[in-house]
């Protein structure tokens, strides 16, 4: 849907691929905050398919988890001459200077997944409120009363509460009528599947197992709790989850987990390419096709795109396999009875 | 009153450091137990508790020795976490091609492999120490970045799951041995108690050695099997939650019996730190190897102008480490049914909290592997307790951060006043 502002920067320029007029090609620069994870291997395979699509240029460089790192990395990115910046940013509230920075280079920068709350970035990514709202509605759909748990994400990670709000918007009708009740709600440090485990058996402990629904905020938690469920003979009461983990997955096939929201990182990826490529030939950040305003919790407003999620459940696991997300003989293991895996 | 109970804990011949600890988990527990109104106490917490300490504890014992011997280890998190996913990756990926998908030699090659990659990558560090000296804490600091990068690299951060069911019965609450078994063992491990007590006064004896009186013998050995017993008593009282039973009778076409129910007994993976328990005290007490370790970590001067190998003993101590790191792994990993890039992270943290707040001295030469159990213990209950009444995680790491220097700074002063090393 960008191609034509991509055609336009191409034409503007005046060549068969994105080049300037004084004959660099595009060069966009991506600082990764956490590179070792495998998510963002896809995510990048797709911005590649997009710049080599406009013939631009890429550069990344992988701040390890460091704020402080991806300063200096962005520095470097500008100093090697890039057109255009995406940053995924390991610390939104202390990435201002990179921005400052860019900004006197001249240089458009995109905020990819992570919100940076400036005006002065575009934000692009997919729709955390909405993916908490897709988890409660799916569990919501299969349990519209009785006692629910939420298994929250990291308590340094702003996403996580943008999720327990999307949850709670959709459960909010219910609680007050009394239909559910949330007996127990806990973060899970550092998003890590033994913490999740943990504090849901502690929780079904001190309920006596009296647990009808649980809302865990992504695929590892949900990990730990159907492990911590399984112990009590409880596992196959509705579990939410996302990011299409492919273990997740599986567990959809298998009954054990009954929502994966996924945010196909690939869709991501080729739109921040896309956009990157736009930016770079000189289009101002509101003048994106697609682009809406968002007012960050903050308060800011930044010009944004906030691409859909897709909630998958074991009626729709066609999805996935299609789209070559994941392999039959990873997404069926163990599993019978379920029409895809036939 | 006081100094009798003094003169009687001293005619028991109790270290009273372990009367300490195994006080201050009570008073945890009594507290978490009001604080939760009432379920803290009860077997399926305990059970739940237990299961949940196995992998750090059974790390522990294994850190008692790096510790005496001055050295510290950092990488057994990531240790941990790459030996679980190279498991991970041989039973689900590998092996079922070899052997056929579901074969019972999956979880023993599985468990052989681990525990020889974790001895080798351990002894390998304990290379780099004790013969090109490099400090300890920099080998592993680098061990940390190395194995935790090698996980993700193994894995490319995907979760490697389900993991083989036999496997997973080395973990999690589906492998327990049931009442009658726990029982079985409750009456061998009573019976070798008594055995040992009396072989060891009738040693003491015949060397000539001071003994207890005959009734402080009967006293200690009713405490031993009355703790034995009463554990043995928890672990039976958790009943399997009549679901799985229910389950299990229809996955066999059958209806379950009005009223039939069945105990957990106790779990495969606690059986496996008690095992390790007993097996590195026998060797940190009886062996040659043991004493070499403490000696050396009392005087490491006067211990190889003695004429000990320190080089070799710091790579047996290390592999050893990485040995039960590999242990734990199975555990770990097999108690959440998968093995995750992440898996292990920040471990070494709480394995060397657990073995200083059993009393291990970080200048060396002192600690022992029950200490570093029952640390492990309190610092879980801890963790589990305040999980339960629903303290914010930042609050949390907090309180187990001050109960750490707080527990260290108690030995500290324990130590100044009983004129103890």
């Amino acid at each position: 849907m960008h191609k034509s502002i991509i055609a336009a920067a191409v034409v503007a320029a005046g060549f068969g691929s994105a080049v300037f007029a004084d004959g660099h090609g595009i060069t966009v620069g991506v600082s990764w905050s956490d590179f070792q994870e495998e998510r963002w291997k896809t995510d990048e395979a797709a911005m590649l398919g997009a710049f080599d699509a406009a013939g631009a240029n890429y550069l990344s460089a992988d701040a390890q988890s460091s704020a402080t790192k991806q300063l200096a990395d962005v520095e470097s990115l500008i100093t090697q001459g890039v057109d255009a910046l995406i940053i995924l940013a390991q610390d939104g509230g202390s990435i201002g200077p990179a921005l400052d920075a860019a900004e006197a280079a001249g240089i458009p920068v995109i905020g990819y997944d992570r919100l940076i709350e400036d005006p002065r970035a575009f934000y692009l990514t997919f729709d955390n409120v909405e993916v908490g709202r897709m988890q409660a509605a799916a569990v919501l759909n299969l349990v519209p009363e009785g006692n629910y748990v939420m298994i929250k994400g990291s308590p340094t990670d702003p996403n996580a509460d943008f999720l327990r709000g999307g949850q709670q918007e959709i459960l909010q009708a219910a609680i007050d009528s009394g239909a559910i009740t949330i007996v127990g709600e806990a973060y899970t440090d550092g998003w890590q599947p033994s913490n999740a485990q943990r504090n849901m058996e502690q929780i079904l402990t001190q309920t006596d197992n009296a647990v009808d629904a649980v809302v865990a905020s992504n695929d590892g938690t949900a990990g730990g709790v159907v492990a911590a469920l399984a112990g009590q003979g409880m596992d196959g009461i509705p579990v939410s989850g996302q990011d299409g983990d492919h273990a997740a997955l599986n567990r959809v096939a298998q009954g054990t987990q009954t929502v994966s929201v996924w945010k196909d990182s690939r869709e991501l990826g080729r739109n921040a390419g896309e956009i990157a490529v736009a930016l770079a030939g000189g289009a101002a950040l509101a003048d994106i096709s697609g682009a809406a305003t968002f007012t960050s919790p903050g308060g800011v407003d930044v010009s944004s795109i906030l691409l859909a999620p897709q909630p998958i459940t074991i009626d729709n696991l066609n999805l996935v396999l299609d789209a070559g997300w994941i392999g039959k003989d990873v997404l069926c293991q163990g599993v019978t009875g379920v029409a895809v895996c036939e | 009153m006081a100094n009798g109970l003094g003169k009687l804990i001293k005619t028991l011949q109790i270290d009273t450091r372990l009367l300490g600890m195994i006080g201050a988990f009570v008073a945890i527990s009594l507290v978490f137990h009001i604080a939760t109104g009432g379920t803290f106490l009860t077997p399926r917490n305990l059970f739940t508790l237990t299961l949940q300490t196995a992998s750090v504890a059974v790390m522990a014992t294994g850190m008692v020795f790096v510790i005496v011997t001055r050295n510290i280890d950092l990488s057994i998190g990531s240790l941990l976490g790459i030996v679980g996913m190279m498991m991970g990756i041989l039973q689900v990926q590998i092996l079922p091609e070899l052997v056929g998908f579901g074969s019972p030699s999956i979880w023993i090659i599985t468990v052989l492999f681990g525990i020889i990659v974790g001895a080798f990558i351990g002894g390998f560090q304990g290379w780099l120490i004790g013969y090109l000296a490099i400090p300890s804490f920099i080998v592993t600091l680098g061990g940390l970045l190395i194995w935790r990068g090698g996980a993700w690299w193994v894995s490319k951060g995907t979760t490697i799951s389900p993991l083989d069911p036999s496997f997973v019965m080395l973990g999690g609450p589906t492998g327990t041995i049931g009442a009658t078994a726990s029982w079985g063992l409750a009456i061998i491990g009573s019976l070798l108690t008594i055995y040992f007590l009396m072989t060891a006064r009738r040693n003491h004896l015949s060397h000539g050695f001071a003994v207890k009186p005959v009734w402080a013998e009967y006293a200690l050995g009713a405490i031993l099997v009355g703790g034995i017993c009463g554990i043995t008593a928890i672990m039976n009282a958790y009943l399997v939650p009549s679901r799985i039973l229910e389950r299990r009778f229809a996955a066999d076409g059958l209806e379950m019996p009005e009223g039939y129910t069945e105990a957990y007994g106790f779990p495969i993976s606690v059986l496996i730190m008690l095992a390790v328990a007993i097996v590195m005290t026998i060797i940190a007490k009886k062996t040659r190897f043991g004493r070499y370790v403490f000696a050396m970590g009392g005087n490491p001067e006067a211990a190889e102008l003695s004429g000990l190998n320190t080089r070799f003993l710091t790579v047996k101590v290390f592999a050893l480490m990485g040995a039960l790191t590999a242990i734990a792994g199975v555990i770990a990993s097999a108690r959440l049914g998968s093995a995750g890039s992440s898996l292990g992270e920040l471990d070494e943290l709480r394995v060397i909290a657990a073995a200083v707040i059993g009393g291990t001295a970080l200048a060396g030469g002192v600690g022992t592997i029950y200490g570093a159990i029952l640390g492990a213990f309190i610092m879980q209950a801890l963790v589990s307790g305040m999980g339960m009444v629903g303290v914010d995680a930042p609050l949390q790491n907090m309180i187990v951060g001050g109960v750490l220097i707080l527990a260290v700074w108690v030995d500290i002063i324990y130590r100044r006043k009983t004129g103890d090393s």
